[in-house]
């Protein structure tokens, strides 16, 4: 299984990147830490004429705080996420989420910003976009343009961003007071895809709560905010009733498709499982 | 060729140039145009671990890696780091734990436990599993191979220990 002829150019500017992307458009792909696409080349899937290795813009490579938000730059690493300071104090479930992501060596090269704008709908991060209300600033030869995860994702590998766009960072807001949040992922074999997978976030002030976003991934074409399952919660403590109610909600939520192993059926099943388990966690 | 790439790598310790394809992998870089077979191709997609080799000191898959992707860095293979001694200990132990039966993910194992020690020292057996969960071995079931690194580790340990004792009291 090797890969077709392809050409290859080391992009040493994010103008350059936007500008071959620009000429080549539709036969081009972003090369960034390659561990979705070169695989996908092996198996023939995908035949670009040119890959544009953005690994050296090393611009796009960082951890940043601000006032407002944490902003993650789009060729940061997952192993650089796991091993983050300033993830883990602000979002740990970012943290808990790199580590599931396949196997130490793959966390090494492949980057959020990849896995978020190639969209594979059982990969963690493009949820975590939703769960964590971020957003996405994308570039291209015609500028720069700010757009909210929750229109973000299309489909399977479908995504909002034009044939000339790359995706440059991720703002993820820095989480109100009494925020509290969960992962949680099922997999038959440590690094597979989830079977199904969550992030869950809430505000809590007392027992009740109140903002609560759900995202799922792995279940359907694409990673989608259970929105009947964010309602039945809000307003509740997070009870037992409340949580049958979220649950009830899942099978409209998610409407979840079979993968080579598990009927959606048992996809359903293990969701409201897991949504369970994750809501107990807020507590 | 079509695509040429001139590629400029460090490969155990020494200087490279090579012209190769793009399309390229760096495992079949290492093995083909280098001559370093010691480094394994199994499933060629990132699943089973027996390519994985060092990259700047960190592990990574030769499979789902470009050569071209490589050029100005420094990449160890299993013929580095034995030469270099390094991994010696873990080799041995390896050995009398009978970590091994047909030794085809074996390279694979000695490069991401290289990593695993270095990263973590005292790895728990749980963390070693993990860590070694993205290395397939269809043979020995993982046990005498969890054996093998937790020994090393120990073994690092009390050996760093012991120097420790010598320095203090040499001082």
């Amino acid at each position: 299984m090797k890969a077709p002829s392809f050409a290859y150019e080391r992009a040493e500017s994010l103008a350059r990147a936007c500008a071959l992307l620009h000429q080549h458009a539709g036969n081009a792909r972003i090369l960034a830490g390659g561990q979705s696409l070169i695989p996908a080349l092996n198996l023939r899937l995908s035949q670009p004429d040119l890959l544009i290795d953005i690994s050296q813009l090393n611009e796009l490579r960082h951890i940043t705080v601000t006032a407002t938000e944490l902003v993650v730059g789009a060729l940061t690493r997952h192993a650089d996420i796991e091993r983050s300071a300033d993830v883990k104090r602000l979002f740990p479930v970012l943290t808990q989420a790199a580590a599931q992501i396949a196997h130490p060596a793959i966390r090494n090269r492949g980057t959020m910003g990849g896995s978020i704008a190639l969209a594979d709908p059982a990969a963690e991060w493009p949820a975590a976009t939703l769960a964590l209300d971020m957003s996405l600033t994308l570039a291209s030869e015609r500028g720069e343009r700010r757009v909210p995860a929750d229109s973000f994702f299309k489909g399977i590998y479908e995504t909002g961003m034009a044939q000339d766009e790359m995706l440059k960072s991720i703002h993820i807001p820095l989480p109100a007071a009494g925020t509290r949040s969960a992962f949680g992922e099922l997999t038959r074999r440590s690094g597979d895809y989830a079977i199904t997978g969550a992030f869950v976030t809430a505000r809590k002030s007392g027992a009740t709560l109140s903002a609560t976003r759900i995202a799922f991934f792995g279940v359907a074409g694409q990673p989608l905010l259970a929105r009947g399952a964010m309602a039945a919660l809000d307003g509740t403590t997070g009870d037992a009733a409340a949580v049958a109610r979220a649950q009830a909600c899942l099978a409209a939520d998610l409407d979840p498709i079979a993968d080579l192993y598990n009927t959606p059926a048992t996809k359903l099943h293990l969701s409201r499982v897991l949504l369970a388990r994750l809501v107990a966690q807020l507590a | 060729m079509e695509n040429a790439f001139q590629l400029a790598v460090k490969v155990n310790g020494a200087d490279v140039a090579k012209t190769v394809e793009p399309r390229t992998h760096l495992i079949d870089f290492l093995r083909n145009d280098l001559g370093l077979t010691g480094s394994h191709i199994g499933c060629e997609h990132g699943v089973c671990g027996a390519c994985t080799v060092l990259v700047n000191g960190e592990i990574v898959r030769g499979c789902l890696t470009l050569a071209c992707q490589t050029h100005g860095a420094e990449v160890e293979t299993v013929e580095g780091l034995t030469e270099s001694g390094l991994i010696a200990d873990l080799q041995t132990a390896f050995h009398q734990r009978n970590a091994l039966q047909c030794g085809y993910c074996t390279p694979g194992m000695l490069v991401c436990a290289t990593a695993l020690l270095t990263e973590k020292p005292h790895a728990t057996r749980e963390e070693i599993r993990e860590y070694l969960s993205g290395n397939f071995c269809r043979c020995t079931g993982y046990e005498a191979i969890v054996d093998a690194i937790e020994t090393t580790a120990k073994n690092r340990a009390a050996g760093k220990q012991l120097a420790a004792t010598n320095n203090a009291e040499a001082a």
